[in-house]
């Protein structure tokens, strides 16, 4: 009467592949950082009107995914995936604000363009959305500063925020590099609320904002452009925080972003050069067990 | 492989362009606009954008500094930051003698307000003392922090209502002759942390009622803190401020509070509010711009007020509002509202707002978006009070805008702690405790002034250096007021710690103005709410007697019109609050018109 009813037929032997549900709910790892990112944005527009312009926030991600298809196809001969590019684009869109819309266009070409022109050894050495807005932030202060709306500085979308990060990240296997940063940002908060008088309060709170989630769950955690043992990483992270309360202390107000900059790329600068040690030593052992 | 290389080659020499091109931008902007930067020339002033400014306080015998309040030691760290308002200006006839008057505000507990005498001969006299309105400052009632006039007995006179952080006061006007404190009788609470008010007929009686908009919340005393925990608990969605009052003016000297009947329940922190008619209802809607969060606007039907700021537009981008003007910018006879906000370089951007009606809608669907920077006045430092008035009587409504925060130390910033705890969570700001002390740091201090010329062809040119606006007190409340009766637009600025400055206007004598001078009998007597709407030269422009507008603020009541050169001026329509519509045909220009509102 139905394929129900007819009986079943032994298939052959094959390799058990997930349902097709399971399937559908897991995600290319690539796609989650995207898709957590877009919730962010999505959520923080309609509960707190987080972007004043769809329209710039659009014009920074097309920008980005244009500049990494065009550049994508040129240099490697084939089109890249646009995980990425749309991560830079939107990081862009949401965390600068200008009133002008140039540099929202420019400040996502300029991070995708990094990518391909700042290389040593094949691997570029700065995170593209870092290199674009500090770069911006540097270059044009009188017309970029950065996100200033704070999810209404109220608790329940932050703890949020960090709730679902931190499960996406610990899926990624990258949670220990927020850890450390999150723990060093605080131990180094109280010391500066020592040397400066500042209550700690002041110190800790940059932490709790939408600029901080972004930076801490998409920046430091990007696996491009960080080094990569999980030890190195742990020290990496240490290092960027220690930065950026040297930076604090000379009231730099966007010292996240500087720090990851100068840091970032001197970390895998060492590990290049740490690589390239090791590796005629490792070439040298070879021939000699070769040879004995 | 070689293809590759060579645009490798390419894409760095356009990424090194790429990052040259910020620095390349500036260096093109500031040369195009180079004009701010020409220090004042008058006859090139004058030839070039039809006015200039002469700053004449002291030889008009206005000697007037603004004081700020101590306020409770456990608020000293952040004391400069806290105690930074109450310079406010408002302009007044108060002995109907044709010449407009200047009250200005003081904040120094002790200190004396100032009301300062038109004498006709271009100086003026402090006579509020005599008059009974200078002490009103006295320890433990609270200090100033605006006034506005009203006639809300329509016996002629121009009566005062003082707000202040602490004691609100209304003062009857006894035929210009002096002043009785009438806040009990009246119904006034008994403290307010209030920074705006206006007197506005809401409900058509012909009696003016009254709104004021708290700050702080009422129940804080600030100068005897139980609690440190005073600060807003967001900077984008606060709602720990102070109470919204409506008072009901019932025709006996007493007033009714129907704020919750009307429909006005918000807590945010109000700085500033300006009432119109923005629909044609006969009716003004209310718009009250906030600080840390979104404006309101509040559409009136004449008995209720209906919260419509989402549905408008206005209400959704949370930022720090601090003034609020209406203006028919691009004489399509349809308001557009101006409100301030901060901005300073490299650390915040938020822009000032100005909001204009979109095209097509009107009526109950009427919607606004924000076209600050198409037009050009978006970015005006720590902004505060802003006024639109036709400066060099071209036609178009000009814009003058002051700010600065505060100024102490010029080579020390506040701002990276001020941004540190910005981004805090509520249970940190909301204690003032747990801010960083200023020591002595200025915050968005020093700044200059913006004075916006509309060009008449949707831009707005900032030439404030050009025409002698250069000061950078800090600056609060600015009025526009045409004080000796010459037919141009005088500004009267209130600076916080700072001198009161009055820049006496001169303009080409080629553009033609006229000036309407109300007076309402059915309506009330101040005809706050009149309208007067323009013809000439195929153009219309709509203004409306304001009881209050700009950040602690109050234009001359008198309506000035520019026109340019050679205008053919058809005919001025005035609705009067009552309902009725007077036709003056082909007024003559140059002229100050007083008009009696007919039986």
């Amino acid at each position: 009467m139905s394929e129900q009813t007819t009986a079943p037929v032994a298939p052959p032997a094959r390799p058990v592949e997930p349902a097709a549900w399971k399937r559908w709910l897991s995600l290319d790892n690539r796609y989650i950082a995207p898709i957590f990112i877009t919730c962010i944005l999505v959520g923080g527009h309609l509960s707190f009107g987080m972007l004043e312009s769809y329209q710039k926030t659009a014009l920074a991600i097309m920008a980005s995914v244009l500049a990494d298809l065009v550049l994508g196809r040129v240099f490697f001969g084939k089109w890249p995936n646009l995980a990425s590019a749309y991560i830079t684009g939107i990081s862009v869109g949401i965390l600068v604000r200008s009133p002008a819309f140039w540099p929202y266009v420019l400040c996502s070409v300029l991070s995708i363009t990094s990518k391909y022109v700042l290389r040593v050894k094949g691997r570029h050495i700065w995170n593209p959305s870092n290199f674009g807005i500090s770069a911006m932030l540097f270059l044009a202060p009188e017309t970029v500063a950065t996100l200033s709306i704070q999810w209404g500085n109220y608790l329940l979308p932050m703890m949020v925020i960090w709730a679902l990060g931190s499960v996406i990240i610990w899926r990624l296997r990258r949670f220990h590099i927020t850890g450390i940063y999150v723990l060093s940002f605080i131990a180094f908060a109280f010391l500066r609320s020592y040397i400066t008088g500042s209550p700690w309060q002041s110190e800790i709170a940059p932490l709790t904002g939408p600029m901080y989630q972004l930076f801490i769950f998409f920046m430091i955690t990007d696996p491009k452009t960080t080094v990569r043992s999980k030890r190195g990483q742990c020290i990496v992270v240490f290092l960027v925080a220690f930065a950026e309360f040297l930076l604090r202390l000379h009231q730099v107000v966007y010292a996240p972003f500087y720090a990851l900059f100068i840091v970032g790329p001197a970390a895998m600068l060492v590990e290049m050069w740490m690589d390239s040690r090791c590796a005629p030593a490792a070439s040298m052992g070879a021939s000699a067990g070769a040879s004995a | 492989m070689k293809q590759t290389r060579t645009a490798r080659i390419i894409v760095s020499i356009l990424f090194v362009a790429m990052l040259a091109a910020p620095v390349l931008i500036k260096w093109a902007a500031v040369r195009h606009g180079g004009s701010d930067k020409a220090k004042l020339d008058a006859q090139t002033a004058l030839a070039r954008h039809g006015f200039y400014f002469e700053e004449v306080s002291r030889s008009a015998g206005v000697k007037f500094v603004h004081q700020a309040p101590t306020l409770d030691p456990q608020l000293a760290p952040i004391m400069p930051q806290v105690a930074s308002m109450g310079a406010s200006v408002s302009i007044v006839d108060f002995d109907r003698d044709g010449w407009p008057d200047i009250y200005v505000t003081n904040s120094g507990e002790g200190s004396k307000n100032a009301l300062y005498h038109n004498l006709h001969d271009g100086t003026f006299k402090d006579v509020a003392e005599e008059m009974g309105i200078a002490d009103v400052n006295r320890a433990g009632t609270g200090v100033s922090m605006g006034a506005v006039w009203g006639d809300y007995d329509n016996d002629g006179y121009e009566d005062l209502l003082l707000i202040k952080w602490g004691r609100p006061e209304l003062f009857h006007n006894e035929g210009g002759h002096g002043f009785t404190r009438v806040t009990e009788l009246a119904g006034l609470p008994s403290w307010v942390n209030a920074n705006t008010a206006l007197w506005f007929d809401y409900d058509g009686d012909g009696l003016l009622d009254v709104f004021i908009g708290g700050y702080y919340s009422e129940d804080v005393d600030l100068w005897h803190l139980n609690t440190t925990q005073i600060m807003p608990d967001s900077f984008e969605y606060a709602k720990n401020g102070g109470r919204k009052y409506l008072f009901h003016n019932l025709g006996n000297g007493k007033f009714e509070e129907v704020s919750a009947q009307a429909g006005i329940n918000s807590r945010r922190w109000a700085l500033a509010s300006a009432a119109a008619d923005l629909r044609g209802t006969g009716h003004p809607d209310l718009f009250i711009a906030n600080d840390y969060g979104v404006s309101e606007l509040y559409f009136n039907d004449g008995k209720h007020f209906h919260d419509v700021s989402a549905q408008t537009g206005v209400g959704f981008s949370p930022k720090s509002g601090m003034n609020a003007a209406f203006g028919d910018i691009l004489n399509d006879g349809r308001y557009a509202v101006y409100v301030s906000n901060i901005s300073e370089d490299g650390v915040l951007i938020q822009g000032n707002n100005l909001w204009l009606p979109k095209e097509g809608t009107s009526g109950e669907g009427l919607k606004f978006e924000n076209l600050a920077r198409d037009l050009g006045v978006e970015l005006g430092g720590w902004s505060f009070g802003a006024q639109f008035g036709d400066l060099n009587n071209d036609g178009n409504l000009d814009l003058y805008l002051t700010n600065g925060y505060v100024s102490l130390d010029r080579n020390r910033s506040y701002w990276y702690d001020f941004s540190k705890i910005a981004g805090g969570n509520s249970i940190i700001i909301i204690d003032a405790k747990n801010w960083p002390a200023m020591q002595g740091r200025s915050l968005s201090g020093y700044q200059q002034k913006r004075v916006w010329v509309n060009d008449g062809a949707g831009k707005f040119i900032n030439v404030a250096q050009a025409v002698g606006v250069t000061d950078t007190y800090d600056g609060r409340a600015v009025a526009l007021v045409d004080l000796w009766n010459r037919g141009v637009l005088d500004a009267v600025v209130a600076n916080q710690k700072g001198p009161l400055l009055i820049y006496k206007n001169t303009v080409t004598a080629e553009n033609k103005w006229i000036e309407f001078a109300l007076e309402g009998t059915a309506s009330n007597r101040s005809a706050i709410g009149a309208e007067v709407t323009l013809y000439w030269n195929g153009q219309q422009q709509r203004q409306e007697v304001s009881g209050g507008s700009g950040f602690a603020a109050q234009n001359d009541h008198r309506l000035h019109f520019g026109m340019g050169k050679d205008p053919r001026l058809e005919k001025a329509v005035i609705r009067w609050p009552s309902g009725k519509i007077q036709t003056l045909d082909h007024p003559a220009v140059n002229q100050i018109l007083k008009i009696k509102e007919p039986a």
